[in-house]
């Protein structure tokens, strides 16, 4: 398989939100508005790639029973990396993000991809794989926040694109629309599934 | 600004949910809440790690970390706490109660990788709280997630019975009845508020 095709293998055909059900908590809760979704995903595809790269690296070096403790030490080590970098650039958003930074950590997306992919492949396919899968993760992440921002807000990325006449749908700012908007996601790409057979 | 413990307990379990209003801990949410008996033994065992986590980390962030001026390795270590934590009761739990170790033993290892357990642990360094808030906080939100998991699992064994369309089977209606559990929960909102 070349790169291309790792890339869009993990993004699309086999995209850990909607096909593998992964990583869904942090997908639910960041999504109220646009930029927190992007800001997040860049911070996933970040940790992703790098954490794919080194835990591919030095997979022959890691005895296997230590193995998930020390791929979660290397994930940990670049999550902090994104932390700060938010925490110094970006204080607001750092500041709505909470604790959502700090749970990539647990973000079972990661952990799925470097069990399945990075502990078998070379570090560059690891690390191609480790984005495509970060890139499929935030493109659901603001397919969910599009609808959520302009239904509850009227806005996108902050900016008021509905005027003073739209009546701002206060559902779509709490918690349960996430639940459903996420579940028709499925249910759309079941069907197609189901359709191409 | 103060919030009695009792307030922050109640809010835990209702008002903020750690499932239905901060999502946490959804991917073991989905995959064990097919059957009411493995969904309590879950629920129980992340009370009680939950409980016992925070405790720990309150100690260990306040005594160790703030004097040290190692603040931005909490997330290594609070995980490091957390994982220690469950191996350590698994084997406790092993050695001295093999009923228990039957019942429960299965989703220890589980319990690591639940984002649920960090969240409270962060949620409460966030939030500032007190030793006595913590624990109201941990215990509070392990029984809303136990609250959350034993209903979600009683509506599906239900839900077996019924006809559900074809794309929407598994973790598709699973998610719209979570979507209208959170939705019933908002109802609770007005007893008790924290941020």
């Amino acid at each position: 398989m070349n790169k291309k095709q790792i890339f869009i293998q993990s993004a699309f055909t086999e995209n850990a939100i909607w096909s593998q059900i992964l990583g869904i908590c942090s997908a639910l809760a960041v999504t109220n508005q646009m930029k927190n979704s992007l800001v997040m995903g860049l911070g996933v595809i970040f940790t992703l790639a790098l954490s794919m790269l080194t835990i591919s690296a030095i997979r022959s070096l890691i005895p296997s029973r230590v193995r998930m403790m020390a791929q979660t030490f290397i994930i940990a080590f670049y999550v902090i990396l994104v932390d700060l970098f938010l925490k110094a650039f970006l204080p607001d958003t750092s500041q709505q993000l909470g604790p959502y930074v700090g749970l990539i950590i647990t973000n079972c997306i990661i952990m799925g991809r470097a069990e399945a992919f990075a502990s078998k492949n070379t570090p560059l396919d690891s690390m191609v794989d480790g984005i495509g899968a970060g890139v499929g993760y935030t493109l659901v992440l603001l397919i969910i926040s599009f609808i959520r921002e302009i239904f509850g807000f009227g806005a996108i990325f902050g900016y008021q694109v509905l005027g003073s006449w739209w009546t701002r749908w206060s559902i779509m700012v709490m918690a349960p629309s996430a639940f459903f908007l996420l579940a028709m996601l499925i249910w759309i790409t079941e069907i197609r599934k189901r359709k191409r057979g | 600004m103060e919030i009695n413990a009792v307030v922050i307990f109640f809010a835990a379990i209702f008002t903020s949910n750690i499932l239905l209003t901060n999502f946490l801990g959804m991917c073991s949410f989905l995959s064990v809440s097919k059957e009411v008996e493995s969904s309590f033994g879950l629920g129980v065992a992340v009370f009680f790690v939950m409980v016992c986590t925070t405790a720990i980390n309150y100690a260990v962030y306040h005594l160790i970390m703030v004097p040290l001026d190692i603040v931005y390795l909490q997330y290594i270590i609070f995980i490091i706490v957390i994982a220690a934590f469950v191996q350590l009761t698994e084997m406790l739990v092993e050695r001295f109660s093999p009923v228990l170790y039957y019942t429960l033993g299965i989703f220890l290892p589980l319990i690591t990788v639940n984002c649920a357990i960090l969240g409270v642990s962060l949620f409460m360094v966030i939030r500032n709280y007190s030793f006595i808030q913590s624990i109201a906080y941990g215990g509070g939100a392990g029984l809303g997630w136990l609250l959350a998991i034993l209903s979600l699992a009683g509506i599906r064994q239900k839900l077996k019975l019924n006809r559900v369309p074809a794309g929407l089977r598994g973790a598709g209606i699973t998610l719209i009845i979570t979507g209208i559990m959170a939705l019933a929960f908002i109802g609770f909102s007005g007893i008790a508020a924290i941020q």
